[in-house]
């Protein structure tokens, strides 16, 4: 068989044919429509507005104050029609695309407005887990108040006994009348000291396969039996916490889905991921890596500066080259999520590849800042804190969400269709 | 914004493709190994027909070029490919388009230079920061190595290459080192989705402790690192192709070319020796094809400049401003 290539033998060079024009028909194009700019350069000029009057801050361990200052930025977005900015319409959302989304991110990183913080779980995990599973009346109720920012969520999946192998887990739930009785313990609960409601997957049933026993349910935090305690992280910090159920009762009517189909209901919102998890990380790390470049020049030992030794200044390079293609790959994932709705392969692939980098740079970092790295403070003018506490945050990368070991399985499993070893 | 091949694109990377299994097998590449390693006259007038040097003339853009070294890369096609296919774009070397003439490239080193596919070229192109210079392949005096790494990329070693004729200035060089930047990358992404293909089919077949190999962690991780490197490398790489062409948000051409050199060619490194590895045993033999990814890989990683080569000059951007892909 001869394939001549020609003009003639495809569309885009018919085109080139009968118009003349230059090769910007279809095809790979990364550059933002008009309708995107659009977007970006209100959004823009809103952040340009409100950035410079926010308050100051809250200190890292005054919780209370941390979720005031996160849920008044929420309330602020919710009345600049920015809140729950990829969430669909109908649920109060803004119905943005996911490239409209990165934009969001990449616009909001870049004018440095805070985080998302304490909204995390609501916006990111319960929220639309409840726009695909709950009812009406659940709805109404709950999705407002986390765009508004009056609701804080946890979440309670992981347990002492329950982490890669998380359908194992064995808080138990049994059925009480209008209630379910709940007594075990969860981990790793994000903001479980200061949250509102708990996103929570319970056993419900312990002799059916583990998958089929689990009961997705809302329980409000505070209740009588709770018991919160903080778990305090390597970086000396407490976003964690153990939650200790002992007979906590909690109304039937609060379970998502039907009783025994929480897996699945866990699964659904994992299917919301479209390429943007790791944007707001992913510019935080190249901003750092820009940094480091600077640092390395002004760090000296012995009256020569990192950066005058060639190994590490080829390292850096290395590592900004591969931030620059994880860039380029979370555009082609966040394309082919606009595309078919669905990340795919791409998400796990970017996650392993960034948690490997990310700790990398961190090595570097620590290494351009030789004895200043040991602190986790600023000192003086020296921007230790950011790079000393991205090191340390760079280690949890290859364990949180799916550890490392776990998405290569995945990887080798499920999209080169390696042999299940079960 | 949007990532994704379009249908034309579809189209033009499964046409060469395919047209590439039935032309070039690896047992063809096997062939032209056992031969000498150089593609013959009517390879290259295959290579010719289907447009492969004369892609950009034909309105194509470097996106296009990009998919379809890709899997002249997959395919292990040997030969000057990048070299004859910029010469059939600017400055235009009559012939190269059509395959009548075979151009080859080197870029002068000291204290030895090495000519690749020395006996088959036509032209040699001297590329150099202040130019390309054309030299006749007749007039270099040099020795044929006997055992080239790569059998399939015989090399001659010449110590006093000569300066030849001008034919363009640092402007056409610095473009075309630039296209061969990317070109070259593409090939490399090319040569790892071989070898993930070729440990993917052994690691399922082969069984030892009474299952397939590709049932343990162990070598499932392998697959799924290189699987990995690959992804990762294809969006820089495509990337590059897209931002060559204009249609990105990004005027550091130069770093986006880096970019998909470093990442395509480390990736290449890694997943032709870790299909080596995958392989055990067989692996280190001659009749399995792994060892000629692995050697292709190191060929292709000294073409334009290697990836360390890269990440320092990346380095050196990012202290000059020359960085313009959004934070970094």
């Amino acid at each position: 068989m001869v394939l001549r290539i020609t003009r003639a033998d495809t569309r885009r060079a018919e085109f080139l044919v009968s118009d003349g024009a230059s090769d910007t028909v279809g095809g790979v194009d990364l550059q933002l429509t008009d309708a995107e700019r659009g977007f970006r350069d209100e959004l823009r000029a809103w952040l340009a507005g409100v950035i410079p009057g926010l308050p100051a801050e809250a200190h890292r361990n005054d919780w209370p104050a941390r979720r005031k200052y996160d849920t008044a930025w929420q309330r602020m977005l919710f009345d600049a029609g920015y809140a729950g900015v990829n969430w669909p319409r109908e649920f109060g959302g803004r119905g943005a695309t996911p490239t409209e989304h990165l934009i969001f991110l990449e616009e909001t990183e870049h004018a440095r407005a805070p985080y998302v913080g304490q909204n995390f779980v609501g916006l990111l995990h319960a929220g639309p887990t409840l726009i695909a599973e709950a009812s009406a009346e659940q709805k109404a109720f709950h999705l407002p108040a986390i765009l508004r920012g009056e609701h804080i969520w946890c979440q309670g999946f992981s347990e002492p006994g329950a982490g890669s192998d998380l359908a194992s887990l064995s808080c138990r739930a049994m059925r009480d009348g209008d209630d379910y009785v709940i007594t075990g313990q969860k981990i790793w609960t994000s903001f479980g000291h200061t949250a509102d409601y708990c996103e929570m997957l319970v056993r419900t049933d312990p002799d059916v396969p583990k998958h089929r026993g689990i009961t997705w349910l809302i329980v409000p935090m505070g209740l009588a039996g709770m018991d919160v305690r903080p778990l305090r992280t390597m970086e000396g910090s407490t976003e964690f916490c153990e939650v200790f159920f002992d007979e906590v009762r909690v109304p039937a009517a609060n379970r998502i889905g039907a009783e025994n189909d929480g897996w699945r209901v866990a699964m659904v919102t994992l299917s919301f991921e479209r390429g943007t998890a790791f944007v707001s990380e992913m510019l935080q790390s190249m901003e750092l890596a820009r940094d480091l470049a600077a640092l390395a020049k002004r760090i000296t030992r012995n009256g020569v500066s990192a950066w005058d030794d060639a190994g590490l200044r080829r390292d850096i390079g290395r590592a900004c080259a591969e931030l620059d293609a994880l860039w380029a790959l979370t555009k082609r994932n966040i394309s082919q999520a606009q595309r078919t709705g669905l990340v795919g392969a791409g998400g796990n692939v970017f996650k392993l590849a960034y948690a490997e980098l990310r700790q990398r740079l961190g090595d570097l970092a620590m290494h351009v800042l030789d004895r200043a790295s040991l602190s986790i403070d600023d000192i003086g003018e020296l921007p230790t804190h950011a790079h000393v506490k991205g090191r340390i945050h760079a280690l949890s990368l290859g364990i949180a969400a799916g550890t490392s070991q776990v998405q290569r399985n995945i990887v080798a499993e499920r999209i080169l269709g390696l042999p299940k070893d079960r | 914004m949007d990532f994704e091949l379009n249908d034309d694109e579809r189209a033009l990377q499964a046409g060469l493709r395919s047209f590439l299994q039935g032309r070039f097998p690896i047992d063809a590449v096997r062939s032209i190994e056992d031969a000498g390693g150089s593609p013959s006259r009517a390879h290259w007038a295959a290579l010719a027909e289907v447009g492969v040097f004369s892609l950009r003339r034909d309105g194509f853009g470097c996106t296009d070029a990009v998919l379809a070294f890709e899997e002249l890369g997959r395919a292990l096609v040997p030969g000057p490919l990048v070299a004859s296919h910029l010469a059939a774009s600017v400055p235009v070397l009559d012939g190269a388009a059509d395959g009548t003439l075979v151009v080859g490239i080197v870029e002068p080193s000291q204290p030895v230079t090495m000519v690749e596919h020395l006996d088959t070229l036509d032209t040699l192109i001297v590329l150099r920061d202040d130019g390309l210079f054309a030299v006749s392949p007749s007039s270099v005096q040099g020795t044929a190595i006997e055992r080239p790494l790569d059998a399939l990329t015989p090399v001659t070693a010449v110590f006093d290459l000569p300066d030849g004729e001008q034919i363009a200035g640092p402007d056409v060089a610095a473009a075309w080192r630039l296209d061969g930047m990317v070109l070259t990358s593409a090939m490399q992404l090319g040569l790892c989705l071989a070898s993930i293909d070729l440990a993917r089919e052994y690691a399922m077949q082969r069984e030892q402790f009474g299952r397939p190999i590709g049932s343990f962690q162990a070598v499932k991780h392998l697959l799924a690192d290189m699987l990995t490197r690959a992804e990762v490398a294809r969006a820089a790489v495509y990337s590059a192709g897209v931002t060559l062409d204009g249609r990105a948000d990004r005027s550091d051409l130069q770093q986006a070319a880096r970019t998909a050199k470093i990442m395509a060619g480390d990736a290449a490194l890694f997943c032709g020796k870790t299909c080596i590895q995958v392989h055990g045993g067989m692996g280190f033999t001659w009749e399995v094809d792994a060892q000629r990814y692995w050697k292709r890989a190191c060929v292709l990683d000294t073409h334009f400049g290697n990836s360390d080569h890269h990440a320092s000059a990346f380095a050196d951007a990012l202290t000059t401003g020359g960085i313009t892909n959004g934070h970094l």
